[in-house]
C-alpha cells in the first residue's frame, strides 16, 4: 500500500515530548518515535500501551516452579527413593525443605529466560535482523517522530509539515513507501 | 523527568551533551588500541595459556597433581571457586539491587561490573568441573535418564543445589547483561564506517531500532530481571555456603554462614570492581562518568559489608566458645594460633581492619588509597576462604591423621591461570564493547549532569521559543522546503561551542584596564542584564569581569574586544549592557 511517511527530527527528548503533546491535541496520530534511550512519559502521549511481558514472566516462573516440583517428586520420591543418612524420602512434603533451593533456582531460570526470549521475539530483535531506524543518529543524540499519511486522513502532507514545524524540529524528511 | 536535589553531587561532570556521551564511550572502541592494551593483553594471555596448560596436565594425570591428601580433600580448588563466585556478586548487585533502589550512580559502572561478574563466574565454574577429575562425565551432575538403574542425582545435596544455582546465576546474568547491551551495540553499529565492524555490530545489535514500544518493553524487562536477579544473587552465595554449613565438620557447621558469605561476596566483589574501575576510568578517559563520588559510594558499600564480615568473624569466635562444644572451640583456637595462624591474621587484618579506615572521608575519597585497599581486600577475602576450608579440615578428630596442605605448582598455575583468563576476557570486553551503559547514562544526564545542575547546559540546545525564532528566520530565507524526498536543514540558533577558558593574551589586559579590575569577592549578579544568561556570566567571570560597575564602563571598543573572547555577535552592543548596568547601579544607589 502506497503511503507517505514524514520523519521529524528533534534534538531534545523534552522538546519532542512537548511536540507530541501538541500534535496529539490537534488530532494527529503519531505512529512511532525512535530515540537513543527511553523517553519517560512518551508512551501515554502517543498511545503506546504498557507491555504485558511482566505477566508472561510470572507465567514462565510458575511453569518453572511446577516443572521443578514434578521433576523432583518423580526423581526423589516416586522413581528411586534414596535413604540418605537415615533420612528416607517417603513423601514430597516431608522432604520439601531440601527441595526449596532448586525450586527457587528453576523458577528464576524459567522466568528470566522465558521473558528474555519472548522480549526478543516480540521486538523482532534477533541476530541478523536489519536495523529499521530512519536515521543513524537516532541511536546517538537525535529523536525522530514518524507520522503516516494513511493514519492521518484529515491532514495533507503539507498541513502535517506545517504543524510539525511549529514544534521545534531540527530536520524534516518525507518518504514515499510502496 | 525526575528532578534531583541540587545539593547532591552531579554524577556526570563537565558540559556533556547526549552526543558527547556517545563520543566519549565509543571513541576507545573505534580508535586503535593503545600499546598498553597490547602489553596487558599479552601478559594476561600468557598467564591464561599457562593455566590452560596446567589444567590439561591435571586432566591427563589426575587430581593427584594437586597438593591434596587424605585429610585435606578440599583446598585451593574450592578456595578459588568460592573466591571467584564471591567476586562475581558485585555486578548483579550493582545492576539489580541498585536498580530496584533507584541508585543512579550505578549506571556508570553496572555494565563493566556485570561483565566482571560473568567472567568471574566463568572462572569459578571451572574449578568444580576440573575437580571432578574426569571432566568428560561432567554431565552426570544433571538429572538425565541413564542406564545405571533409575539412579538420579541427589536433590538433597547442596552440591547439586550449587550446580543449579551457579548455572542459573551465570545464564541469567548473561541475559541481563546482553539485553542492556543491545541498544548500545546499535549505537556503535550506526557510527562505525568500516565494513567488517559494521557487520559485526549489526549482528550483535539484533536490528535494534529504538522504537517507543521496544523501549517500553526494555524498561520492564530490565525491571523484572532485576527483580528476579536480586533474590538470585543472595541465594547463590547462600547455597555456596551450604556446601560447608550443612556438613558436620567443626568450623563449617555454622548457621551464620549464609548471610556472612553473602556479605563477604559483596565485599570482595566491590573491591574487584574498584580495582578494575580505577584503572579503566583512567585508561579510557571516563573520569567524567566514574569520578570520586562513585568511588566514595562503592567505598561505603565496602565499609558496610566489611563491618558485617568483621561482626560475623567475631560472632563465630564467640559462639564457638559459648556453645561449649570442644571440637568447635578447638577448630577456632587452632585457626588463630595453630600452624595456619598467619593466614587467619592476614584475613583479620585485610578484612576487618582495612575497611574501617573508610570511615575517614579523606581516605575514602582518595583514589590511590582506594586502589590499595581494594587489592588488600581481595587478598584478604582469598585468605578467608582458605582459612575456612583448610584450617577446618587439616586437624580432624584423629591426631594421627593431622596434616598440612602444601600447594603444588599445578595448584598455583591453575589459580594464576584463571586470573590471566579473567583479564583476557575483561580486556577484550573493554576493547570491543561499550563499557558504559550509554542508553542508561543518557537518561540521567538532565537530572544528574553537572552542567544541568548548574543551569549552564546548552541542551535542550535552546528553549522552544528560540527554536521557533530560528525556524522563522530560516522560513523567510528559504520557502521551498521539503517537497517529496528532500531533507531541509532547519537553521539552528547560536552554535553550541565548548566552554573553554578564554585565551590569556594581552587583549584581556587592555579590556580590563579600560573597565577596571575586580575580584570574585565583590561579584554582582550579571544575569540581571537583559540578554545575559548564566552561560555568558560564567564566561565573563572567567576573563575577570565580575561587577556591574565594570560593564557600565564599556563602550563600543570594549564590546568588540569582548566579542573576541566570547562569541556574542554584537549582542552586548545591541542590548546596551553598559546602559542597563548604569541604570541598575543608579537604582541601587537611590
Amino acid at each position: 500500500m502506497a503511503d507517505t511517511v514524514i520523519y521529524a527530527m528533534y534534538d531534545d527528548d523534552d522538546v519532542l515530548k512537548e511536540g507530541a503533546k501538541k500534535l496529539v491535541s490537534k488530532g494527529v496520530k503519531v505512529t512511532e518515535v525512535f530515540s537513543p534511550f527511553p523517553i519517560h512519559g512518551i508512551d501515554p502521549i502517543i498511545g503506546v500501551k504498557n507491555t504485558r511481558l511482566g505477566i508472561m514472566a510470572f507465567l514462565y516462573g510458575i511453569t518453572g516452579l511446577m516443572l521443578a516440583t514434578i521433576g523432583m517428586n518423580y526423581f526423589m520420591i516416586q522413581d528411586w527413593p534414596m535413604n540418605i543418612g537415615g533420612k528416607p524420602s517417603f513423601s514430597y512434603l516431608e522432604n520439601f525443605l531440601a527441595f526449596v533451593p532448586i525450586s527457587f533456582e528453576f523458577t528464576v531460570l524459567c522466568a528470566a529466560h522465558g521473558m528474555a526470549i519472548t522480549y526478543l521475539l516480540r521486538n523482532k530483535t534477533l541476530p541478523g535482523m536489519p536495523a529499521q531506524n530512519p536515521d543513524p543518529r537516532t541511536t546517538d543524540d537525535k529523536f525522530v517522530m514518524e507520522l503516516r499519511l494513511s493514519e492521518n486522513h484529515n491532514f495533507s502532507a503539507e498541513q502535517l509539515e506545517a504543524i510539525l514545524k511549529d514544534t521545534g524540529i531540527v530536520e524534516i524528511d518525507q518518504k514515499e513507501i510502496k | 523527568m525526575h528532578k534531583e536535589s541540587a545539593i547532591r553531587e552531579p554524577l556526570i561532570l563537565g558540559h556533556k551533551t547526549y552526543h558527547q556521551i556517545t563520543e566519549d564511550v565509543c571513541k576507545p572502541i573505534e580508535d586503535k588500541a593503545p600499546r598498553m592494551w597490547y602489553i596487558l593483553f599479552s601478559i594476561a594471555a600468557i598467564l591464561g595459556l599457562y593455566g590452560v596448560g596446567c589444567i590439561l596436565y591435571l586432566l591427563g594425570t589426575g587430581i593427584g597433581t594437586w597438593g591434596l591428601n587424605k585429610t585435606v580433600g578440599w583446598a585451593w580448588d574450592i578456595t578459588n571457586f568460592v573466591w571467584w563466585v564471591g567476586i562475581g556478586h558485585a555486578g548483579t548487585l550493582i545492576s539489580a539491587v541498585l536498580l530496584l533502589f533507584r541508585q543512579k550512580w550505578r549506571m556508570a559502572i553496572n555494565r563493566s561490573a556485570e561483565a566482571m561478574t560473568i567472567f568471574a563466574v566463568f572462572m569459578a565454574g571451572l574449578f568444580p568441573l576440573i575437580h571432578m577429575g574426569r571432566i568428560w562425565v561432567a554431565y552426570w551432575v544433571l538429572p538425565l535418564p541413564n542406564q545405571f538403574g533409575s539412579l538420579w542425582v541427589n536433590f538433597n545435596s547442596p552440591l547439586l543445589w550449587d550446580v543449579f544455582a551457579i548455572s542459573t546465576y551465570l545464564s541469567v546474568s548473561l541475559v541481563f547483561w546482553y539485553i542492556g547491551l543491545i541498544p548500545d551495540f546499535a549505537t556503535i553499529r550506526d557510527r562505525v564506517k568500516k565494513p567488517v565492524p559494521k557487520k559485526m555490530y549489526s549482528m550483535l545489535s539484533f536490528g535494534w531500532s529504538g522504537r517507543a514500544k521496544h523501549w517500553n518493553r526494555f524498561e520492564l524487562v530490565s525491571l523484572v530481571l532485576a527483580g528476579v536477579a536480586t533474590p538470585l544473587v543472595f541465594s547463590v552465595h547462600s547455597i555456596v555456603s551450604f556446601d560447608f554449613a550443612t556438613s558436620v565438620i567443626p568450623g563449617w557447621h555454622t548457621t551464620i554462614f549464609p548471610p556472612y558469605f553473602v556479605a563477604g561476596a559483596v565485599f570482595s566483589g566491590f573491591a574487584m570492581v574498584q580495582t578494575l574501575m580505577l584503572v579503566m576510568r583512567k585508561a579510557m578517559r571516563l573520569e567524567a562518568y566514574i569520578h570520586t563520588k562513585h568511588v566514595e559510594y562503592m567505598n561505603i558499600v565496602i565499609m558496610v559489608t566489611g563491618s558485617i564480615v568483621g561482626t560475623a568473624y567475631i560472632t563465630e569466635l564467640f559462639i564457638s566458645w559459648y556453645s561449649g562444644v570442644e571440637y568447635e572451640a578447638y577448630a577456632f583456637i587452632n585457626r588463630a594460633t595453630g600452624p595456619y595462624w598467619w593466614a587467619y591474621w592476614a584475613m583479620m587484618t585485610c578484612n576487618v581492619i582495612s575497611p574501617q579506615l573508610m570511615w575517614f572521608k579523606k581516605l575514602r575519597r582518595s583514589l590511590l588509597f582506594t586502589f590499595i585497599i581494594s587489592i588488600v581486600v581481595n587478598i584478604g577475602m582469598w585468605f578467608e576462604r582458605f582459612v575456612i576450608i583448610v584450617t577446618s579440615v587439616h586437624r580432624d578428630y584423629l591426631p594421627s591423621s593431622w596434616s598440612m596442605f602444601y600447594p603444588t605448582h599445578i595448584d598455583i598455575g591453575i589459580f594464576i591461570g584463571t586470573i590471566g583468563l579473567f583479564f583476557v576476557f575483561f580486556l577484550l570486553f573493554a576493547r570491543f564493547f561499550p563499557v558504559l551503559a550509554l542508553n542508561e547514562v543518557k537518561t540521567i544526564l538532565k537530572s544528574s549532569g553537572e552542567s544541568f545542575k548548574n543551569d549552564e547546559a546548552h541542551s535542550p540546545a535552546y528553549s522552544l521559543a528560540d527554536q521557533h525564532l530560528a525556524f522563522k528566520v530560516s522560513h523567510d530565507h528559504n520557502d521551498d522546503y521539503a517537497h517529496g524526498h528532500t531533507t531541509t536543514q532547519v537553521e539552528t540558533g547560536p552554535a553550541v561551542e565548548p566552554m573553554t577558558e578564554a585565551p590569556a593574551d594581552g587583549n584581556i589586559e587592555i579590556l580590563l584596564s579600560a573597565v577596571g579590575k575586580a575580584n570574585a569577592d565583590d561579584k554582582d549578579d550579571l544575569k540581571l542584564l537583559n540578554g545575559l544568561g548564566p552561560a555568558i556570566e560564567t564566561k565573563l567571570n572567567n576573563i575577570g569581569i565580575f561587577t556591574l560597575a565594570q560593564i557600565a564602563k564599556m563602550t563600543k571598543a570594549e564590546y568588540d574586544l569582548l566579542d573576541e573572547f566570547i562569541d556574542l555577535r554584537g549582542r552586548a552592543e545591541k542590548d546596551d549592557w553598559a546602559g542597563q548596568a548604569n541604570d541598575l547601579l543608579n537604582n541601587n544607589e537611590k
